[in-house]
């Protein structure tokens, strides 16, 4: 029934040498992605460790106070764009093509120049450790004139080697969001409309606009401060004419957005796995679609809250204030949403699902200290303190990074074809969310008693909460062994997957596990229905019974 | 199970939720009013409105946090999948009213919220603090400030790498420790000579960046007798964790006397850490990452005293 293919035989399964290279595959290209990301993870949390060491003391102790500036700069900068970036890139590789019935991303080999420009930079910024002087120490944010005084005086220095790297990782993420955005919009499967669109891939498409829209203005921005710190040039010096609030200004427009190019996919995460594991459609699919993009809109004009204290105008103080309080809206539609598809649904307390019930529980606690910190009388008061600290923990890691530990025990199966052990999954989950609430939450306290961030000493009067912060800091550190053990084993000799081991409704679930290269081929089938048709007896697509019978025939023959 | 139709009212649900929500608005109330234990005394005539402020959103928040949070914890006691039950839920696609009401709530809510804080921003912003004074400032360009409130006294803030210098143009005076009159409004003059730093005295909730190349006016009043801590808010290099000092507000005699004493005193080096930690580390033989030389020490006529007790 089928033509003569060439090569005749079939291909041999391709090997593990295919992850060290430059391969254009998404699903290749999704996991090089994420276990880069968690490389440097563990960097980044062993700085944390650092931090919270030298923190279980009033007095700076542990590492030298420049030694602390270089950590706490680098954990940030590490976390941020060599962790959660490319972690959620390596999800968008993994869960676009198959989610929307693609074979591919749409341009396959920028998508492996976006990938691989990431251990270039990360490279770069490690390197940044080992150059006299020691690496960029004046915070992620890089804030002039501290980030142009360059005490060691070199032209290779800690701050220059940063610059270029977080430039780097704008390109790398510039290349991803065009891959993204064009192969949402150009490559979905027959009859799925952009309605039919799982909420996944419209969040997705929500944070890589904003990449897109932001991400110029950040590099930019930095390629200035560069010029300022290697040549000579005065756009942020004062002594010369320029304006070291400007460069806030520029950093914030892209970086305010970038909390929702984080967050926004986690929402996706969270409205694909809640029905899953509720056994209930999405509660207001539309809706919750659709407000990733009120949030887009919204997300765009509120980055001078950032700086209130900064000596800004009282007009723009109020305006600010008003469009930071109006993202609450759509992010409340979301939130009621996800409550509205567990309310009355057959809940499955599995590890993706617990992971997500804790990390809706932060978010929500987030949201609240967020909105507090847009009240500008309350923001200048804790500005520049823990309870900021401790509020983007809530959403970072909290929300996000649980978000994200979600999809990855999810979404295993279906892409190494292995199943991730429960049990170490549930203690992971446990160890995370105590670990996380215990590091983060006496962080809001100390911010409010006046405790300023970034700090290498601070008084006695402080020193109860930093106590309990450090040690549960330890436990988050204990946490992410249980899930490196569940999956290198479960990887390795882990039960093998079906097709569809959480009984779960979409494209993906309706490909072998793991899938093959070029995803459904030539036979993608015909989307005739909204997603999560749980319950509502609707297939999803057409012929959906023979696709399924084929994949257990399948599996019960291998 | 219960499922509450528009048409039948369940009357046990009903009584049931009215009291979860009940206790909830008390356990929120309660709430509002822990958050004034939550900060530093209140030093500042800025306090009261900021502490009003923070416990206001304190007890909504609360109350949005355990609604939230009785839904999950319900659902799942209540609303989970027997063992080996394999089969779906009742399919509910949605609700547009409910959805409506969720839009609207949270709108209102936040807008509230909005309206309260412009109006005690205002508020703030007539009592002086947090006033950061634009050069075509009508007021600035008379001169003056709200009626009857002309600061009685201009302390010039000068922020370096690490040391904060503090000087009293009218007695010409310096200093490295604060001195305040208290009930007296004042304004501070807040320069910076190298890079950002933030001008943060918790106790009196003001917390203003200080930015090399302007010159920004901050008007206040200080209402309670103590010594308070001025922090730098924002990061400024090597030592800027020890780049505080004490802020002492005391009777408006004994500020007098104060000055008076001060402006007899010699001058002599003021109170900065980073001066003397710098040497220490510079005569180890490896001093380790590269860092910027702090300033010297300001001279001033009052270093003032490091180790006393402050009040937060």
């Amino acid at each position: 029934m089928t033509i003569a293919t060439f090569p005749p035989e079939p291909k041999p399964e391709p090997g593990w040498s295919r992850y060290f290279g430059f391969c254009t595959d998404a699903k290749v290209i999704g996991i090089q992605y994420i276990v880069t990301a968690f490389f440097f993870f563990l960097i980044g949390g062993l700085l944390a460790m650092v931090i919270r060491g030298e923190l279980i003391t009033p007095q700076s102790d542990l590492v030298d106070r420049a030694v602390y500036n270089g950590i706490y700069t680098m954990h940030g900068t590490i976390m941020l764009f060599l962790f959660i970036f490319p972690v959620l890139n390596g999800l968008n590789n993994l869960l676009i093509p198959t989610m929307i019935g693609a074979p591919d991303m749409a341009f396959p080999r920028l998508n492996a120049v976006a990938f691989w420009l990431v251990p270039i930079f990360g490279f770069l910024l490690m390197a940044s450790f080992l150059v006299p002087g020691g690496p960029a120490y004046s915070g992620w944010w890089s804030y002039p004139p501290v980030s142009i005084q360059n005490p060691v005086g070199h032209f290779i220095n800690g701050q220059g080697l940063w610059i270029t790297a977080v430039a780097l990782s704008g390109v790398s993420s510039i290349m991803g969001a065009i891959n993204f955005v064009t192969t949402i919009l150009r490559m979905r499967a027959p009859g799925m409309t952009i309605t039919r669109m799982p909420v996944y891939c419209w969040t997705a498409l929500a944070a890589q606009s904003l990449q897109l829209i932001g991400l110029p203005a950040l590099t930019g921005g930095a390629i200035m401060l560069l010029m300022d710190l290697s040549f000579g040039t005065s756009f942020y010096r004062a002594e010369g004419g320029g304006d070291p609030v400007l460069y806030q200004h520029f950093f914030w427009f892209y970086s305010h957005p970038a909390v929702y190019v984080i967050i926004l996919p986690v929402f996706g995460i969270f409205s694909e796995l809640f029905p899953v594991y509720s056994r209930k459609p999405l509660f207001g699919y539309l809706y919750v679609a659709l407000a990733s993009f009120i949030i887009v809109g919204l997300g765009l004009i509120v980055w001078v809250h950032h700086i209130f204290p900064s000596g800004v105008a009282q007009w723009m103080r109020n305006l600010f204030m008003v469009t930071t309080m109006l993202i609450a809206v759509p992010t409340g539609v979301k939130v009621f949403a996800w409550l509205g598809t567990l309310w009355g649904g057959k809940i499955r307390l599995t590890t993706p699902m617990l992971f997500s019930l804790g990390g809706l529980f932060n978010f929500v606690f987030a949201g609240i200290t967020g909105v507090m910190l847009a009240t500008v009388p309350v923001d200048i008061h804790v500005s520049n303190t823990y309870f900021v600290v401790g509020h983007f923990h809530y959403v970072i890691y909290g929300a996000a990074v649980m978000g994200i530990f979600a999809a990855i025990y999810h979404w295993f199966p279906k892409f190494t074809g292995r199943m991730p052990y429960e049990g170490l999954g549930k203690l992971h989950c446990l160890l995370t969310f105590i670990g996380a609430n215990l590091n983060f939450l006496p962080m809001h306290p100390l911010g409010l008693m006046g405790m300023p961030r970034r700090v290498s000493s601070y008084d006695p009067e402080f020193t109860f909460w930093n106590v309990i912060a450090s040690l549960g800091a330890f436990l988050l550190g204990v946490s992410i062994i249980p899930f490196l053990l569940n999956m290198v084993s479960s990887w390795i000799r882990g039960p093998k997957a079906t097709h569809n081991p959480w009984n779960a409704i979409g494209l993906e679930w309706l490909l072998p596990s793991p899938p093959p290269e070029d995803n459904f081929g030539e036979e993608v089938p015909t989307v005739i229905s909204r997603p999560y048709g749980y319950g509502t007896g609707e297939p999803l697509v057409e012929h959906q019974a023979e696709i399924e019978r084929r994949l257990e025939l399948q599996e019960a023959a291998a | 199970m219960t499922s509450s139709s528009s048409r039948s009212i369940n009357a046990p649900a009903v009584a049931g939720v009215s009291l979860w929500v009940g206790l909830t608005v008390v356990f929120s109330h309660w709430m509002g009013q822990q958050a004034h234990r939550w900060l530093p005394v209140q030093a500042s005539n800025a306090a009261p409105l900021v502490d009003d402020l923070f416990s206001f959103e304190t007890s909504i928040g609360t109350f949005v946090f355990v609604g939230v949070v009785s839904v999950m914890v319900w659902v799942m006691l209540f609303n989970r999948a027997e063992k080996y039950d394999d089969s779906d839920a009742v399919p509910i696609e949605g609700n547009t009213r409910l959805e409506v009401i969720w839009t609207a709530v949270p709108f209102v809510l936040v807008m509230a919220i909005a309206f309260y804080t412009i109006q005690a921003t205002s508020e703030l912003g007539v009592l002086g603090p947090m006033e950061h004074i634009h050069p075509r400032d009508q007021q600035e360009e008379l001169g003056g400030f709200a009626g009857d409130r002309l600061p009685t006294e201009q302390v010039e803030v000068i922020a370096r790498q690490w040391s904060w210098e503090f000087r009293y143009p009218d007695s010409d005076v310096s200093s490295t420790e604060l001195h305040l009159a208290v009930n007296q409004p004042l304004t501070f003059r807040l320069v910076s000579e190298d890079v950002l730093h933030g001008f943060y005295i918790p106790a009196f909730r003001i917390n203003q960046f200080v930015i090399p190349g302007r010159a920004i006016n901050l008007n206040l009043t200080p209402t309670r007798e103590g010594v308070y801590r001025l922090r730098d808010s924002q990061f400024s290099g090597t030592w800027f964790a020890a780049n505080q000092a004490n802020v002492v507000v005391e009777s408006e005699e004994a500020h007098r006397a104060w000055l008076e004493q001060a402006a007899r005193s010699p001058l002599q080096p003021g109170l900065t850490l980073a001066v003397s930690e710098y040497a220490t580390r510079q005569a180890r033989p490896n001093p380790g990452w590269a860092t910027v030389p702090p300033a010297p020490p300001p001279q001033v006529n009052v270093p003032g005293s490091p180790d006393q007790p402050h009040d937060a």
